[in-house]
């Protein structure tokens, strides 16, 4: 999984929608099911929700240990989202797409969309 | 997830040794643990909020890496690294300079359960993976975690929680690392999470107890498997020396006796204990009513011993220091030099400021720390405020026995409220364990009170039996000897006046002696005049004899030449002779 060390999706989509650039940063350990799953879980709600206005790094605590200090990072798999703030971390390997969008803090594309007041 | 039955039979079995032990560093506690904690195994210290689990676990490891050459990693979840830092530092811990040198690591971990939200299945892998890189770091071989038990505040899903920790102390173990871990007591159980049912190597419980409005801390060792264990409860201490645990029962009798002696400070006393004084190490009970010089008996000890060059530690549960000084300088007792010097250290304090256990404790980290040759406790009676007989009997044993350990001469007052030491009262108790026991009488008669002092025991030394008049003068303690006569003991003035007594009719005695010899010495010269005047008699006599003999002498002498001449005379050869015959023959 050597592609996880640096950003691997950046959806370049046109920055004129309303809401700014959402950095997120997704924490591993090896290749796990788990961790897998939660990458693919992941993508989908970002492709779904967040299409054009994200940026998702992959991190593999196995292979940068020293990074799992300097972020606070236990649980594992652990979403967090950076920026915009406030810092929002996200547990689990992400198969609730509701309660990641509810712990991003953060509304889909369209205010309109499917996802809301389900 | 691994079983949590398979855990139970492994560990065991596979060490068919003896249990190998890794030394905390904290005083007290490798004694009652036999050695320390399990090596390789981790140990839970449960206990409530503020009773020192994080110090306790954090000189584990400075300990470790100071004095044992085993560096430890401390992973925190309740104090950042900067509190951390200061709580070291008031226990006189460097953990920078510890960090620095590679022999520390601190991993702070923050969970803020407001910004973290559950979706779907988790583990502590992260968790892992910060230990275990912490380790790799430093190299470590100890290991703490203040305070576990937050994760469940943190986290959510306790069910994972659990599993996960089972699987953190299984994989503690297999890194052969020796481990701490901190834990909240709980309402029903000694952890508020059931950490107890994963650690069960080691268990150790903190306590901070009030009562009487006294806190009193206490430790004490819950389980320790394979090990024996000293199963009591044990107070211990906190202060800038970091954590001391005081064994109850280290209480031997091994100590070590000298036979060299110290002087009491008090020559007339010294004269009284076989001229010498207190045998060194031993232990001093001074026992007296209200105001009977018991603290200047305790000062003149200290002041010899200063004087000497030694140290002497006073601890005071009655008085301020300053209150001491003054008042021995009225007696001619001259401490404040002695302060200055650092010889003489005070030590005051009101028995209620806390536990007798907590008194103890102090005294052991005073002692260490100033390691003095005599210590001073005035009184121990004031003790009794805080405690049952029961716990300030077995307080002072501990006391006693400690510093007979130490070999430091110990001088303790005890507030008598009777002129006879009672029955009940707690020195009868220690008198056993004393090795002198001086009691400081009142006797009251004529109007006045004065004291009276007497030796009750001295353990291998001749002493006086004599009771001696107990003066404090400007000039330091005297003892007198009282005046013993057909009206009993007299002290004070009733001695004075019987002195007086006494002198006046030595003198009188002393006149009659001198007029007896004069007239002895009179008539002496009376005899030798009469024998001159006979032997002059007897002289005149002898003289009288001598001439009488002489004349007889004489006279016989002439007989014979008046008959030599006569028969000449008769034969015609003398005319003159012959003519006197003729005539005599005519005249017939």
């Amino acid at each position: 999984m050597k592609r996880d060390q640096e950003p691997i999706e950046k959806a370049d989509g046109p920055a004129g929608m309303a809401g700014e650039r959402i950095e997120l940063r997704l924490y591993v350990a090896g290749q796990t099911s788990r961790s897998l799953a939660a990458i693919d879980n992941l993508r989908r709600i970002c492709e779904e929700d967040l299409k054009g206005r994200y940026t998702i790094e992959v991190i593999d605590l196995l292979q940068t240990p020293q990074l799992a200090r300097a972020d606070q990072i236990v649980a594992i798999p652990t979403l967090v989202k950076k920026l915009p703030p406030p810092l929002r971390r996200i547990i689990g390997d992400l198969s609730n797409s509701e309660r990641v969008l509810i712990g991003l803090d953060i509304r889909p594309v369209d205010p309109a969309g499917a996802h809301h007041g389900s | 997830m691994n079983s949590p039955a398979a855990k139970e039979p492994e560990p065991k079995t596979s060490g068919p040794g003896r249990l190998e032990k890794v030394p905390t560093g904290i005083q007290g506690l490798d004694e009652i643990t036999c050695g320390g904690l399990p090596r390789g195994r981790t140990t839970l210290v449960c206990g409530g909020p503020g009773c020192g689990k994080t110090l306790l676990a954090l000189e584990f490891l400075v300990h470790g890496a100071t004095r044992f050459g085993e560096p430890g990693v401390f992973i925190a979840f309740e104090e950042t690294a900067g509190e951390l830092a200061t709580n070291g530092a008031s226990l006189g811990f460097d953990l920078a300079a510890l960090e620095a040198d590679r022999k520390l690591a601190i991993d702070y971990v923050r969970i803020e359960r407001s910004e973290i939200e559950e979706s779907g299945e988790y583990d502590l892998e992260g968790l892992f993976i910060r230990l275990g890189f912490a380790i790799d770091s430093i190299g470590a071989r100890r290991v703490a975690i203040d305070t576990l038990e937050v994760l469940f505040a943190g986290l959510p899903n306790p069910d994972i929680l659990r599993a996960e920790l089972r699987r953190l102390f299984r994989w503690l173990k297999d890194k052969g690392l020796t481990a701490i871990v901190t834990a909240e007591r709980g309402d029903d159980g000694l952890t508020r999470h059931g950490l107890e049912e994963y650690i069960s190597d080691c268990v150790i419980n903190l306590d901070n107890r009030v009562s009487d409005q006294i806190s009193t801390r206490r430790l004490r060792v819950l389980k320790y498997r394979g090990s024996a264990h000293d199963a009591n409860e044990v107070p211990f201490l906190i202060d800038q020396g970091g954590l001391s645990v005081l064994p109850v029962s280290s209480l031997g009798l091994d100590h070590q006796v000298s036979t060299s002696r110290v002087s009491s400070g008090v020559p007339d006393l010294d004269a009284m204990l076989g001229g010498e004084g207190y045998f060194r190490g031993s232990t001093v009970l001074v026992s007296g009513s209200i105001g009977s010089g018991k603290t200047s008996l305790g000062a003149s000890f200290a002041r010899w011993t200063c004087r000497e060059g030694k140290r002497c530690l006073y601890f005071l549960f009655e008085e301020s220091p300053s209150q001491v000084c003054r008042n021995m300088r009225s007696v001619g007792i001259d401490l404040a030099p002695l302060i200055e010097q650092d010889l003489l250290r005070f030590h005051s304090s009101r028995p209620s400021a806390t536990s007798l256990e907590m008194h103890l404790s102090r005294i052991h980290r005073l002692v260490s720390e100033f390691e003095p040759e005599v210590a001073v406790i005035d009184p121990i009676t004031n003790l009794r405020a805080i405690g049952n007989d029961c716990e300030l009997r077995s307080t002072l044993t501990r006391m006693i026995d400690f510093f007979k350990g130490r070999q430091i001469t110990t001088l303790l007052t005890s507030l008598t409220v009777s002129t006879q030491p009672s029955e009940d009262s707690s020195e009868v108790h220690i008198s056993s364990l004393v090795d002198t026991w001086i009691l400081v009488r009142e006797l009251e008669s004529d109007g006045e009170r004065n004291r009276g002092l007497c030796i009750l025991k001295s353990r291998g030394m001749a002493h006086s039996n004599q009771v001696r008049e107990f003066r404090l003068t400007d000039q330091g303690i005297k003892l007198i000897d009282v005046y013993l006569g057909t009206d009993g003991v007299l002290v004070g003035s009733a001695r004075e006046a019987r002195m007086i007594r006494d002198e006046a009719e030595a003198r009188e005695r002393e006149y009659e002696a001198q007029k007896r010899q004069r007239r002895v010495a009179q008539r002496r010269d009376a005899v030798r005049a009469q024998i001159d005047a006979l032997n002059a008699e007897l002289e005149a006599e002898e003289e009288v004899l001598r001439r009488a003999v002489e004349r007889e002498h004489l006279s016989e002498g002439g007989l014979a030449r008046d008959e030599a001449r006569m028969a000449a005379a008769r034969a015609g050869v003398d005319t003159s002779l012959a003519d006197g015959n003729q005539v005599r023959t005519v005249q017939p």
